[in-house]
């Protein structure tokens, strides 16, 4: 049987089986009539909840306390302009073109997030902050750049957001990689990256 | 297990090695030497004869003859499922969103045929390449087909049930690809030559030194070094450059989204991540069920299913492909497998609303006592009681009698499936075409007399009570009795509703 004839099959077994009645689909509510004015300490609260961190300036400006968390730290990847120009960091500048692999050996990979999600912690990156997609995966560490003001109440606000259906890749991470696979005993850094840290910082234009 | 026990003895005095007594009778000497104790063995799941009718009771029983892996199983599921309660506790709409997701559900469910014409339609628009399979052979030789085409070996994926469903490593195997699972737990189980024994975490009847075990036999760590760190560190390290060398990736499927053509992966070790950008290649494997309306609706689930799952707000990846990446190619395989047919069955066609949480599972008295692999199917505990059965009713048959009845499962699903009522459906299914044990059945005849008669049920109540006051344990807690093996019986009031209230209130119902 080709692709085509199970495609037909399938249809036609579809409308023969399904169940005669025709429920309406709901209307989801966006659930977010209490939601805190300032989303910042709530997500913050979810994203170390989550495993990750909030990188503090420690009286530094954002960009100052960036280039302090990734100097002498070995090779960095990032598109982020923030950090362009720097002889003094080993930047290396992620193109669209390259190798999804050649990432492989980093230590550190910057990036900005899209936006985030107080109620969960999550960051939403896409394949535009991305620039190549294992960016978010291969470097051991992770620092992401968030503007605060880039910050929804919950999901269902996140799902009403562009970036959805606009992008071909789109994620939310939230926290390091993690996995609980052996006795439920709690590890960072399964296949991804080891540990993921947010540096509220606003978006230069 | 106490240390003690680890070191192997030697032979004791007046004994020769092989243990014959010797010359020396004292007390040391009559000691026979016992044989090394090592860390407990891990019992295997449910013998698999063909297609004879699963024996679950025999597998659980083994696996409740192996306290430490009881233990531990028991009590790491029942975490889950309290951490799942706490969760469940701060989100205020909670039961409006299961209702939400189940109303969903529905809908789609009933509109299946124009959602998934327009999810291919959109997905197609996409650049993604959409192909249809009626079954896991199909879907197998449709995979295999498209890496043929790309002349690709080595295969690195993440954990899909559906490809477990379709025997997909198998078949691979026969098609001359190696398949790298990724997912860490996945991963023990392939290694391991074993099924995943649970939907979300796939290795959670094993204990570290079960691990510790498999991996020195297969990627070479150390033995006696059973380490949680270490363990999933030698993995991460003996992974990584097979997913760099690889030549495709795939990824299964939570939800396909009509509206965009998107599909949405979750995980916690960013492994689909990796597996679908690091190669030039993402083919993906969908259930026709997994297709829900549009992003509005995807909030609803992606809110409930990590916290159902593991009770954690959210998976740490929640990743959605839209569409191909630049230079590089994206299938998706839309399975049937049983499915279409399953929609047509007026008592079960709502398991489709399956999210795989896993939920039902960790709240299930017998899952955790038993263990995911003693079902000897693709899908244990609750849900596996009724989706199995559509698979294989003969070989199956069983499975619906593996539950309590006590319909946890039911209360705790986030689409608000009525598991428990569905499994005892099943046992009047299987029962009406002959396909329960004939103890079973005649056990059954009884109790339906019973039931079916008020006059007779209250009669027996205070004998049957009585009785149990008074009966001796080994009556009670004997071989016919299931109900009792792990587990004491609740405590017998001394009389019953019926007879307090005749006591109390007489006849015409005013208390005395």
């Amino acid at each position: 049987m080709s692709s085509t004839d199970s495609r037909a099959a399938i249809f036609a077994a579809i409308r023969a089986n399904r169940p005669n009645i025709q429920p309406p689909l709901p209307e989801v509510p966006l659930f977010d009539e209490k939601a805190p004015s300032d989303l910042v300490p709530a997500f913050s609260e979810m994203l170390v909840k989550m495993g990750g961190a909030v990188l503090d300036p420690q009286g530094l400006d954002s960009l100052s306390a960036l280039r302090s968390a990734v100097a002498g730290k070995g090779i960095i990847a990032t598109c982020v302009p923030e950090l362009h120009g720097d002889p003094s960091l080993q930047i290396r500048q992620i193109l669209p073109d390259m190798d999804p692999r050649s990432l492989s050996d980093v230590e550190i990979g910057v990036v900005r997030a899209a936006f985030g999600v107080a109620e969960t912690g999550s960051l939403c990156l896409t394949d535009d902050e991305l620039i190549v997609n294992t960016a978010g995966y291969l470097p051991q560490h992770l620092i992401v750049l968030l503007d605060p003001a880039q910050i929804v109440a919950n999901l269902h606000n996140a799902y009403r957001r562009p970036e959805f259906r606009e992008h071909n890749y789109a994620v939310f991470q939230t926290g390091p990689s993690a996995t609980a696979d052996i006795e439920g005993v709690l590890i960072h850094g399964a296949q991804g990256v080891r540990s993921l840290r947010v540096l509220f910082c606003p978006k230069q234009n | 297990m106490s240390l003690e026990h680890q070191d192997a003895p030697t032979t004791p005095a007046g004994r020769t090695n092989d243990g014959a007594p010797a010359s020396l009778t004292h007390g040391a000497g009559a000691s026979v030497t016992m044989p090394p104790r090592g860390p407990e063995p891990q019992p295997r799941g449910a013998v698999v004869r063909g297609n004879r009718p699963i024996d679950q009771e025999e597998a659980a029983k083994r696996f409740m003859a192996a306290p430490e892996h009881l233990a531990m199983h028991d009590q790491r599921l029942w975490d889950l499922r309290q951490k799942r309660d706490r969760q469940k506790d701060t989100i205020e709409e909670w039961e409006e969103l299961r209702q939400l997701a189940s109303d969903i559900k529905t809908h789609t469910l009933t509109h299946l045929d124009t959602y998934l014409e327009q999810f291919e339609k959109n997905a197609t628009a996409n650049g993604v390449k959409v192909r249809w399979a009626k079954d896991a052979a199909e879907h197998n030789s449709i995979v295999a087909g498209i890496l043929r085409s790309k002349n690709a070996k080595r295969l690195i994926k993440s954990k899909s049930m559906l490809t477990e469903e379709c025997g997909f490593r198998e078949a691979m195997a026969e098609a001359g690809v190696d398949v790298v699972e990724t997912d860490l737990g996945e991963r023990i189980q392939q290694l391991d030559n074993e099924n995943p024994s649970h939907v979300v975490v796939p290795a959670v009847h094993k204990l570290r030194t079960d691990v510790a075990e498999v991996f020195s036999k297969t990627i070479g760590s150390d033995p006696n070094n059973s380490d949680v760190s270490y363990l999933t560190e030698q993995q991460r390290e003996h992974t990584r450059p097979l997913i760099l060398n690889a030549d495709a990736g795939m990824t299964g499927c939570n939800f396909a989204v009509a509206e965009t053509g998107s599909v949405v992966v979750c995980t916690n070790e960013g492994n689909a991540d990796l597996s679908a950008n690091t190669t030039g290649l993402h083919i993906v494997s969908v259930g026709i069920e997994k297709i829900i309306p549009n992003l509005n609706t995807l909030a609803v689930f992606v809110r409930m299913l990590s916290r159902s799952a593991l009770g954690s707000p959210i998976t740490q990846y929640t990743s959605h492909f839209r569409g191909p990446r630049r230079g590089a190619e994206m299938h998706i395989v839309i399975v049937d497998n049983g499915r279409t047919e399953r929609l047509g069955m007026e008592k079960f066609w709502t398991s489709l609303k399956c999210i795989r949480c896993g939920a039902c599972m960790n709240t299930c008295p017998v899952f955790r006592r038993s263990g995911g692999l003693s079902y000897g199917a693709t899908y244990a505990g609750p849900i596996g009681l009724i989706i199995d059965p559509t698979f294989n009713r003969h070989k199956y048959s069983t499975l619906p009698f593996s539950s309590t009845m006590n319909g946890s499962c039911t209360n705790v699903c986030p689409v608000k499936i009525n598991i428990h009522e569905q499994i005892a459906s099943w046992r009047q299914v299987l029962a009406e075409t002959h396909e329960i044990p004939a103890f079973k059945k005649t056990m059954m005849k009884a109790a339906g007399m019973l039931l079916a008669s008020p006059k007779l049920y209250r009669a027996s109540l205070p004998m049957a009570d009585s009785a149990l006051r008074y009966l001796p344990r080994f009556v009670i807690y004997n071989k016919m009795n299931t109900w009792t093996r792990g587990r004491e019986m609740p405590h017998i009031p001394k009389e019953t509703f019926h007879q307090w209230y005749k006591r109390t209130r007489g006849v015409n119902g005013k208390k005395k």
